[in-house]
């Protein structure tokens, strides 16, 4: 198992009568690609802050490998931040932005020069040295933020969504540009955003937030395909969550029908939540299927179809290639490969669950 | 509608009221009492008595200028750091000195300062020695910068509180201490509101007439009182314009100096 | 820690500062003496006789009606003003500007003596006339520098709109534009206002013998012997600026919180 390069062990941190979070336990492994995802307000930022140092825990520590960091500030942590409005100084050139760092740390010249030079290199912006940071685009800005934080060399590069004001196709290329920097650093990264399909494409691990409260952690595929409450399966993707009662171990009724399913441990007849993704609901004849119902609209989505589909009182989600009109009459049936069994929340705020990796 | 109708009373007024009348001033300047061409007025500034009193201008709204400047930025920088919830309601408390009448703002000073003033009250009954500043230059610089450190402090307010948070966050980020960035970042971003400040400050503070006549009585002389009387008592308009002339090069200096350091026009008062 | 006890006592120092002389004046107002240098007992004489005092009280009202009618001239003048320079050419629009600022540029005396000038030469009477035309000129200035920026942030979108739903140019003017420039505008009055109460030295040079505006009838007093009467003003127009800031301010921060507010539901 790799290093702990962050822990963050009981974490609290209040804004007046607002708290923002409650003893959070959270650690980051060395040279992983680790996304905070969650809505706003649930304290994704906030925690960046903390590990960044620009905030202090009202309650517990942040380690650094071995070190406690806690009160440590900013200027002496070995890591570095963009920032979502990119923060560039706009009284300096970009040679000047990026060379701040380095010049805080004495470093020489002909040192500067280099650095700079390989920086502007790596983000495809060379001979950007003498513009100045408001005559660039929003994406050039992001990219000498990038730049002007990994020229310091730092262990860990803290990311509060950097994305966020650039368009589609931009965004999308600096998702790619951004794994392929993580790669050539070889560094550790701390992304935040809301953007949940940015978090699946770019990340190693997802930590999925909200009020405050780690959701769940895993890899991209474990959360897509695996979320293990109503929050996190309606937060990514787009999912059909239906209350249900599980029998028995890999056997679950919903709608009226029982289904075979792959989960064990939870009981007999215990309540449940089951998420289905969209592209899981296969629809065919409706002769000799499980559930039939009735198509109630079809949108062309150029990579799939989006139908709805009536079936047993609930609306069924469907992405499809395969189009079927409304007011046609449609079979449904899942693999039981793809029902995911989801515990009720327990409390009003769905407290966290710690994964063992 | 012509659009171009509407900005004729415009056009109009300002030609009739700051155009002419500015040309009327260039006109006198040049001109002596038989309406022929002559440098004499400009060039009075350099005899012995204008000398001294632009000289004495000089030095005192430099002084000024210089005092308002330092008391003014730890102030303004205090404020921009503030909790909002106190934020405007204490720039307020600040600010408000300078909605009081002027007169009555220099009037007060001379209460404080006079011979038998308050100030020389409170003296006498702990018998300590009287405070003589009243009638002298000190008196005119306390009364200047009484006057215009409003005047500094809000341009300066102005252009902190324009500072991203993030943007100092970045440089602690990248590794400067509270002194880097301050030296760094924040003073050269709040450049464009010092230089505002420093405009708005000497420019009265050279041409003032009224702090000196309160405060100085009527033995200091500023330029701004020669130029004045020549209007007022002496009937001298050639001289008036002549010397209201070379100031006006040195306030043209001025903006220039301003307009290059404050290209976008951040440390406007508003 | 001694940071935070520094920074507060420095704030106290310049308040000390700023307020001492105030204050002395407003205690000074109830002084039952006339000297400075004794403390005669508490008396509100000097109020009264303030109120009686009919050359201070025509004064008094010479400043508002001055300070009225020049701010709302200048309004008129300068909002014209910017919505014809909106339609120009960038230079002719620079050029404009660059006039309309001279008067604020220029120091005050300078100013004043050029409308002096102007007036002899026109060979006008000096009086109220002269001394409104010149706190028309300086005011138009600082109407401008209000109105200008709100014309810069209006959204062409929405005059387009008024007219594609059937308003003549006239209606979507005074409907849509109109009302979007109101706070500059009325900003640019209460600046113009104030400007023209606080004047001296302007109205100092363009004033005839018989007319006088708080300011300059200070100026005279001043210079023959104090009146206490005047410190009794003083007090009057600090208590009126003080609620006046104080209700702006309550506005502001009502307007604030029903925003926020509104935002959260």
């Amino acid at each position: 198992m790799s290093t702990k390069i962050i822990d963050l062990v009981n974490i609290s941190k209040s804004y007046g009568n607002h708290c923002v979070l409650d003893k959070l336990d959270l650690y980051i492994r060395e040279n992983e690609f680790l996304t905070l995802l969650g809505p706003s307000g649930c304290g994704k930022t906030t925690t960046l802050r903390i590990i960044g140092g620009f905030e202090n825990p009202d309650d517990g520590k942040v380690m650094f490998y071995d070190s406690d960091i806690t009160h440590l500030p900013p200027n002496k942590r070995q890591l570095n931040t963009v920032f979502q409005k990119y923060a560039l100084f706009t009284h300096m050139n970009i040679y000047e932005n990026i060379a701040f760092g380095l010049k805080i740390k004495n470093k020489s010249q002909a040192y500067i020069q280099d650095k700079i030079k390989y920086a502007l290199k790596l983000v495809g912006l060379d001979g950007f040295e003498k513009r100045m940071p408001d005559s660039l685009s929003g994406g050039q800005q992001q990219r000498i933020a990038i730049a002007r934080a990994i020229v310091n060399e730092p262990k860990i590069l803290l990311l509060d969504e950097p994305l966020g004001a650039l368009d589609l196709k931009l965004r999308q290329d600096m998702q790619y540009e951004l794994i392929r920097l993580k790669n050539e650093l070889g560094i550790t990264f701390v992304y935040v955003t809301h953007d949940q399909e940015e978090a699946l494409t770019m990340s190693d691990t997802i930590v999925v937030m909200n009020q405050g409260y780690i959701q769940q952690i895993g890899t991209p595929e474990d959360i897509y395909n695996e979320p293990e409450n109503a929050f996190v399966a309606d937060f990514i993707g787009e999912s059909n969550i239906i209350p249900s009662v599980m029998v028995q171990d890999e056997l679950v009724e919903f709608l009226g029908v029982k289904w075979a399913c792959v989960d064990k441990d939870f009981g007999e007849n215990t309540p449940v939540d089951v998420v289905i993704r969209p592209e899981d609901v296969l629809l065919g004849s409706p002769q000799g299927a499980k559930m039939t119902g009735v198509v109630s609209h079809v949108i062309f989505k150029g990579v799939h179809y989006e139908m709805e589909v009536q079936a047993n009182g609930f609306e069924w989600l469907i992405h499809s290639t395969k189009m079927f009109s409304v007011g046609e009459m449609v079979g449904i049936s899942v693999d039981p490969f793809n029902i995911q069994i989801m515990n009720k929340p327990l409390s009003k705020d769905e407290e966290a669950t710690i994964i063992d990796e | 509608m012509n659009k171009k109708t509407f900005i004729t009373p415009y056009v109009l007024w300002s030609t009739a009221f700051i155009i002419i009348p500015l040309c009327m001033v260039f006109y006198y300047g040049f001109i002596d009492d038989t309406g022929a061409f002559t440098l004499q007025n400009i060039l009075a500034i350099s005899s012995r008595e204008h000398q001294k009193a632009f000289f004495l201008s000089l030095i005192l709204s430099f002084i000024s200028t210089i005092i308002c400047l330092v008391l003014a930025y730890p102030l303004a920088m205090l404020l921009a750091n503030m909790n909002v919830n106190q934020n405007s309601f204490i720039v307020m408390i600040f600010i408000l000195p300078m909605w009081m009448n002027f007169l009555l703002r220099t009037l007060a000073w001379q209460t404080l300062l006079e011979r038998n003033g308050v100030i020389n009250s409170i003296l006498s009954v702990f018998h300590l020695p009287k405070l003589m500043i009243i009638n002298t230059p000190y008196a005119i610089i306390l009364g200047m910068v009484y006057n215009f450190l409003p005047f500094m402090v809000l341009p300066i307010y102005n252009s902190l509180i324009k500072i991203d948070d993030s943007v100092i966050n970045a440089a602690k980020d990248l590794g400067a201490n509270s002194l880097q960035t301050f030296l760094k970042v924040i003073l050269p971003l709040s450049l464009p509101g010092v230089i505002s400040g420093i405009t708005m400050v000497f420019v009265p503070a050279l041409t003032t007439f009224v702090i000196s006549d309160l405060l100085g009585g009527s033995k200091i002389l500023l330029i701004g009182n020669v130029i004045e009387q020549a209007f007022t008592q002496a009937s001298n308009w050639q001289l008036g314009s002549g010397l209201s002339l070379v100031l006006m090069i040195f306030i043209i200096v001025s903006m220039i100096f301003s307009a290059v350091f404050d290209k976008d026009g951040e440390g406007n008062l508003i | 820690m001694i940071r935070k006890i520094t920074s507060k006592l420095y704030i106290i120092c310049i308040f000390i500062f700023l307020y001492a002389p105030i204050a002395t004046l407003i205690v000074l107002s109830f002084n039952d003496s006339k000297t400075r240098a004794k403390w005669g007992g508490f008396s509100i004489k000097w109020y009264i006789r303030l109120f009686q005092d009919e050359v201070i009280l025509q004064a008094l009202s010479n400043t508002l009606i001055l300070a009225f009618s020049s701010a709302l001239i200048a309004t008129i003048i300068g909002t014209i003003a910017c919505i014809a320079m909106d339609g120009m050419k960038k230079r002719t629009r620079l050029l404009l500007l660059g006039i309309a600022n001279i008067p604020m540029l220029n120091a005050d005396i300078v100013t004043g003596i050029s409308l002096m000038l102007i007036f002899i030469t026109l060979k006008s009477d000096f009086g109220f006339t002269t001394i409104l035309l010149a706190h028309i000129t300086f005011n138009i200035p600082f109407v401008i520098l209000s109105v200008m920026p709100k014309i810069k942030q209006l959204n062409p979108s929405t005059y387009e709109a008024a007219l594609d739903l059937g308003a003549s140019h006239l209606q979507a003017f005074f409907k849509v534009v109109f009302p979007d420039l109101l706070p500059g505008i009325l900003t640019g009055f209460l600046m113009a206002f104030t400007m023209s109460l606080d004047d001296f030295i302007i109205t100092h040079f363009t004033k005839g013998p018989g007319v006088d505006t708080l300011s300059t009838k200070i100026y005279t007093e001043v210079k023959k012997g104090i009146k206490p009467e005047m410190y009794a003003l003083s007090s009057i127009i600090f208590v009126a600026v003080l609620l006046l800031l104080l209700f702006s301010n309550k506005k502001n921060s009502i307007r604030k919180n029903k925003s926020q507010t509104q935002k959260i539901a």
